[in-house]
């Protein structure tokens, strides 16, 4: 599904990614873990389509596509959804507006009809009640006045009406609270589909007791240093970063 | 791959599409202005001898004016003598029906989107349209006429209803108010004149497109609306001017009456050329626009969404002289390129328990600089007045500007006054959010302005909140760069 190859990658001339190498294969869950300033977020941003970094070396092939020649709203119609770790504010624009914009702008790249304001809803309200979306979080505008909670869980929200083939989850167990972090993991896990990845970048080792990877990587320094199973995190977890940035061994391959 | 930036700089540079011109031939009056022209004027128009007098009063007031240089915008001196005051298309002179209109003009105003065939009308809507210095046509005339409104290009009025236009003209924007305001008194040519008899409900949209097409001339037009006890009428204009390298000036009047129990609702698409991108020529539109709610109960909105002109000094204002009367004010204005925009309102509390609402969201981007300007006046007799004024700016890119000058006068302690602004600042967030999503940057750029001026589009008539959002979202294109 996706394949990153020898990444390089900078912002303002200072290599952030230095040679990342990455395979996901459909309906796999990996994990990036990795101290501040290791990449994590810079991988899920370039993935995206930000236009702030510069690839200087490398290539990423999505469904066999190249995907650093396509514009960001591109990625997002041929299935790529990024949970953002600070999800934006659009003033007087309602979240069910802005959502629908976004479905039928997808659906249209793939060929399917668009849908109409009362089908929307009908649409989503299962998704609004696995999230525990209020009602009147959908016709509030987006993500104005929201919790950091709601922001997170809206994201989640967005995945599920978006259905995307992969989904990037940027920290989003940043500031939520353990109940908070329940629902939100309950709403990934009722996603995870066998053509569907998930690529989940977090700091700590807490979100993956809820989602369960199969396999962890350690990023630091711009390199995946360390690859493994769900055991790795919880090593992390002992011991912390600082053992690997100590022995950084070759990168590899996954 | 495009970059963001790259398309929001496309968007932002789209061309001008009403930048075109008609050859018709036109009958003009030599540049320049003095009384010779001004007794020209008026006898091409065969105005009544009052005419001519109250036209000659403020030519010779203003010229003891000067310009008001106190606005937040620049532009090199005019010169008053190199304009023409008067153009008017030849064949145009003694149209009786729509048959007889210049088919040029006809087709002018169908490549603006404005058929002026009745049958093709949007429904509802009547109009009046003003091709430089004159009316060329006006639908639903007679329809109109059965409920007693008058409807008709202003010009006529002064012929067949002199009563109306001597007691009303003036009576809002005096002959002396300003310097344009007293200019257009002395020349102006044309324009929209609508009577709305007592406990009349107006049952269609009215609305004039006003087009200046001549070369060098200026359009000076004149609009009165007066809504007699318990009327209500809903008046909607429109704007456009062929693309010229040199500045022409539009310096119009428009005057509202409200009397008891009455209702005017006033809505502006201004779109006149707005110049190129290095700032060479476009429309100074110098414009006075002001509202009497003369009568009790009575309520005056303006509504205006300016995208256009190069220069746009203008401030939509109420007096709000009879008790419990009402004025609002909602206003968008987008300024893009080199476009200067200085405007705002002017609330004028008189009467008791009257209410002013203001609401207005600035635009800028480019190298557009824009102003709000308003001013809330409470008199030491408006006991238990009300206003509010939002005021919020958004910027798109790091080249333009926005400007609040509020200015809050009280007299009268039982005042409630409420002022809130904000600036905001467009991001590349908010767009790489959206085209996350999968929404283009375009797309994405319109809807976060759409979001930004729902409050003043929910306001405007709605095929008309659906053109102003349309409008806006071209005249959007290529904004940041």
């Amino acid at each position: 599904m996706l394949e990153i190859r020898n990444l390089h990658v900078s912002a303002a001339n200072k290599p952030i990614l230095r040679g990342i190498n990455l395979t996901i294969h459909p309906g796999e869950v990996h994990s990036i873990m990795g101290p501040n300033g290791s990449g994590k977020s810079t991988l899920a941003q370039v993935l995206a389509g930000r236009e702030s970094y510069d690839v200087t070396d490398g290539q990423i092939l999505f469904n066999g596509q190249d995907l650093l020649e396509m514009a960001p709203e591109d990625r997002a119609r041929e299935g790529i959804f990024m949970a953002f770790q600070y999800p934006v504010e659009i003033r007087g624009v309602s979240n069910m507006y802005f959502l629908r914009t976004a479905l039928n702008a997808v659906r249209k790249h793939r060929g399917d009809e668009e849908v109409d304001a009362m089908d929307f809803l009908t649409m989503v309200r299962e998704k609004m009640k696995l999230l525990k979306m209020d009602d009147t979080l959908i016709n509030r505008a987006v993500n104005e006045g929201f919790s950091g909670g709601e922001k997170k869980r809206n994201e989640i929200f967005q995945m599920a009406v978006l259905e995307p083939k992969l989904a990037i989850l940027d920290e989003t167990d940043s500031g939520l609270d353990i109940d908070a972090l329940k629902i939100v993991a309950n709403g990934v896990n009722a996603m995870r589909e066998t053509d569907r990845s998930f690529l989940v970048i977090t700091h700590y080792q807490r979100l993956l007791d809820y989602i369960v990877p199969d396999f962890v990587h350690v990023l630091s320094d711009g390199r995946i240093v360390t690859s493994g199973d769900k055991t790795l995190a919880l090593e992390l977890e002992e011991k912390g970063y600082s053992w690997l940035e100590i022995e950084p061994g070759d990168q590899p391959n996954v | 791959m495009a970059t963001e930036t790259e398309q929001i700089h496309e968007l932002a540079n789209q061309e001008y599409k009403y930048g075109f011109y008609t050859d018709v031939e036109a009958d003009e009056v030599p540049a320049g202005l003095n009384e010779d022209v001004i007794r020209l004027i008026s006898t091409k128009k065969n105005e009544p001898e009052f005419m001519l007098e109250w036209r000659l009063k403020a030519y010779r007031h203003w010229l003891t004016l000067e310009e008001p240089r106190w606005a937040n915008v620049t532009f090199p001196p005019i010169d008053y003598q190199a304009i023409v005051y008067y153009s008017a298309p030849k064949s145009q002179s003694k149209v009786k029906s729509l048959d007889e209109v210049d088919p040029q003009i006809l087709d002018a105003y169908r490549k603006l989107g404005i058929p002026l065939q009745e049958q093709e009308l949007l429904a509802g809507v009547a109009v009046d349209a003003v091709f430089d210095s004159v009316s060329v046509a006006t639908t639903f005339q007679a329809k109109l006429a059965e409920l007693g409104i008058i409807f008709c290009p202003f010009s006529e009025a002064v012929l067949k209803h002199p009563d109306l236009v001597k007691k009303y003209l003036g009576s809002v924007v005096p002959v002396s108010d300003n310097f344009y305001a007293c200019l257009n008194s002395a020349v102006f040519t044309d324009g929209s004149f609508c009577y709305v008899p007592k406990g009349v409900r107006c049952p269609m949209e009215l609305s004039t497109y006003f087009r200046i097409n001549a070369a060098k001339t200026g359009q000076f037009e004149r609009t009165l609306i007066i809504a007699d006890e318990g009327a209500y009428v809903s008046y909607l204009e429109g704007c456009t001017a062929p693309m010229r390298d040199e500045n022409q000036l539009h310096a119009a009047v428009v005057e509202l009456v409200a009397h008891d129990n009455a209702q005017i609702k006033y809505s502006t698409i201004q779109n006149w050329y707005p110049g190129d991108d290095e700032g060479r020529g476009g429309i100074y539109n110098f414009v006075t626009k002001r509202g009497k709610c003369a009568g009790v109960n009575s309520k005056i909105s303006w509504t205006q969404v300016e995208t256009g002109s190069a220069i746009t000094w203008k401030y939509p204002s109420c007096i709000l002289l009879g008790d419990n009367s009402i004025g609002e004010f909602y206003s968008v204005a987008l300024t893009r390129k080199r476009q200067q925009a200085d405007t705002g309102t002017k609330m004028i509390h008189i009467g008791k328990n009257t209410r002013s609402t203001v609401v207005s969201k600035g635009i800028s981007a480019g190298f557009g600089q824009n102003t709000y300007r308003g001013l809330i006046k409470i008199l030491g007799g408006a006991e238990n007045a009300r206003n509010y004024t939002q005021c919020d700016s958004m910027l798109i890119g790091d080249k333009c500007g926005a400007h609040t000058f509020p200015y809050i006068e009280i007299k009268n302690s039982t005042a409630q006054m409420e002022h809130e602004a904000s600036t905001s600042k467009i991001g590349e967030d908010q767009i790489f959010y959206c085209q996350q999503r999968g929404i283009s940057a375009e797309d994405a750029v319109s809807m976060i302005v759409s979001g930004f001026c729902k409050e003043v589009f929910k306001e405007l008539p709605m095929e008309f909140a659906v053109e102003a959002q349309k409008l806006l979202s071209i005249s959007l294109e290529g904004s940041v760069g």
